[in-house]
């Protein structure tokens, strides 16, 4: 027998249930518990650059709307820097870049608001187009889905994004841009995600 | 110089896949195609970063939390205590934890739960707190009863409480299910067998820590919570570019 290596192995991930609200999002549940609940506010009130909305629908296999699902955010402030301390750079005070929501019980809508992320360095030299992280989980998903929502009005950078180059098929790299529309003068983009079926999302393994 | 780099590849074989045909919600919500693989870019090692203002002190005592002055919830007074662990065994500090679950009866305080179990008026089954900077964390709670639940016409959900994990990284999020130890429903249950690996499962079953316990008071059970690791990076890799 060589040596043991003696390396702790992750925790199971279990399905986050029908009732994720009461632990993540206790308002959602119907009732009122904490000082204040976390993640709803992503980019705080200094943030810099374009405040937009981001809204979609997350689609099952049958072509139905999930009603409960809860997705976090993480993303990068205007100039590309990621409120973390390994991440060179400063962010404006209160920018946390991390949200969650939940969809609505009646129409599977959900939506949150923030401001537009800018390019982020990645690996090696390359430059990663502006983007926002989403981590999708919910009754019936056993470990929870990471994909990302990339801006098509970035097109240039999306077309050198390390990132959906690695998408071989180029028919799925259009599941992770989000349409932009304006609405009333309001910069609102369109991610709906599916998560199965012929426009089932590119979901990544982080 | 080292430096912690990039995150060990998460065991898709360890970890429940998305398709699990006896899970009947997971038919309609398992992505077909296969996950794109990528490797760890700032993006993912960074994650967002909670401290103490963000909870309160009484965010853990669920005993409490939302209790009338001088009562308590129903049921079986235990706590669960344990520690946030990287795969190399390292403590993780600071990292945000929070749980919920179903009051004693096996009913949660949710607008869509109809279960026959009464709702309990001075339970709320949530909690949260800030791990200290030996990674240790715990709640103050009641014992939550089983539940049954539509899948097969006669599933019984085991005791369970979900638990909510950050780390420091959005490669470490993760969202379990700790189970107690002795409760024959486990081994029964759909949802735990959504986990391929029997030394998987044991690892979410949470021993009765009697050490620990208080005597003549509140017992309790240990769970200690494993996060991704990382390698040390003894030669650059040029995660960040330049």
């Amino acid at each position: 027998m060589p040596q043991e290596l003696n390396y702790l192995k992750e925790t199971p991930s279990q399905t986050a249930g029908p009732y994720v609200h009461i632990g993540l999002a206790p308002g959602a549940a119907g009732f009122d518990i904490y000082k204040s609940e976390l993640g709803w506010d992503i980019a705080g009130p200094n943030a810099r650059g374009e405040r937009i909305r981001i809204e979609g629908v997350v689609i099952d296999g049958t072509g139905s709307p999930v009603k409960d699902v809860l997705i976090e955010a993480w993303q990068a402030n205007a100039d590309g820097i990621y409120a973390h301390p390994e991440h060179p750079g400063e962010v404006e005070d209160g920018f946390r870049g991390w949200g969650r929501v939940i969809t609505d019980f009646e129409t599977g809508e959900w939506g949150f608001d923030t401001v537009k992320p800018g390019p982020v360095a990645g690996r090696s030299g390359t430059k990663m187009a502006p983007h926002i992280n989403l981590w999708i989980v919910a009754r019936g998903i056993n470990i929870g889905l990471n994909t990302r929502l990339y801006f098509n009005d970035e097109v240039e950078a999306n077309a050198a994004d390390p990132v959906i180059n690695l998408v071989e098929w180029e028919k799925r790299r259009k599941t992770l841009i989000a349409q932009r529309i304006d609405r009333d003068g309001q910069t609102v983009y369109r991610f709906d995600v599916c998560l199965q079926g012929e426009n089932e999302t590119v979901f990544f393994d982080i | 110089m080292v430096k912690p780099g990039e995150f060990y590849q998460r065991d898709r074989e360890w970890q429940p896949p998305a398709y699990v045909q006896h899970y009947k919600t997971s038919v309609a919500r398992s992505p077909k195609q296969a996950l794109i693989s990528l490797q760890n870019s700032m993006s993912e090692i960074t994650g967002p970063v909670f401290g103490h203002d963000d909870v309160d002190p009484i965010d853990n005592d669920l005993l409490s939390n939302y209790a009338k002055p001088d009562e308590s919830p129903i049921g079986e007074r235990i706590v669960l205590h344990g520690r946030v662990l990287d795969e190399n065994g390292r403590p993780l500090p600071n990292t945000l934890v929070e749980m919920w679950q179903a009051n004693a009866g096996g009913r949660y305080r949710h607008k869509k739960d109809t279960y026959l179990a009464p709702i309990d008026p001075n339970f709320g089954g949530c909690g949260r707190t800030i791990t200290d900077e030996n990674g240790y964390y715990y709640f103050r709670t009641v014992k939550p009863g089983a539940y049954p639940w539509r899948n097969w016409v006669n599933n019984w959900r085991p005791a369970h409480i979900h638990m909510s994990i950050f780390g420091t990284a959005f490669a470490q999020r993760l969202i379990t299910q700790c189970y107690f130890e002795g409760d024959p429903l486990i081994h029964q249950c759909p949802i735990v067998k959504t986990i391929p690996d029997p030394d998987a499962i044991e690892r979410l079953i949470a021993p009765l820590d009697l050490n620990a316990t208080i005597p003549l008071d509140t017992i309790v059970y240990k769970f200690d919570i494993v996060l991704r690791g990382r390698r040390s990076t003894l030669f650059e890799n040029r995660l960040e570019g330049n």
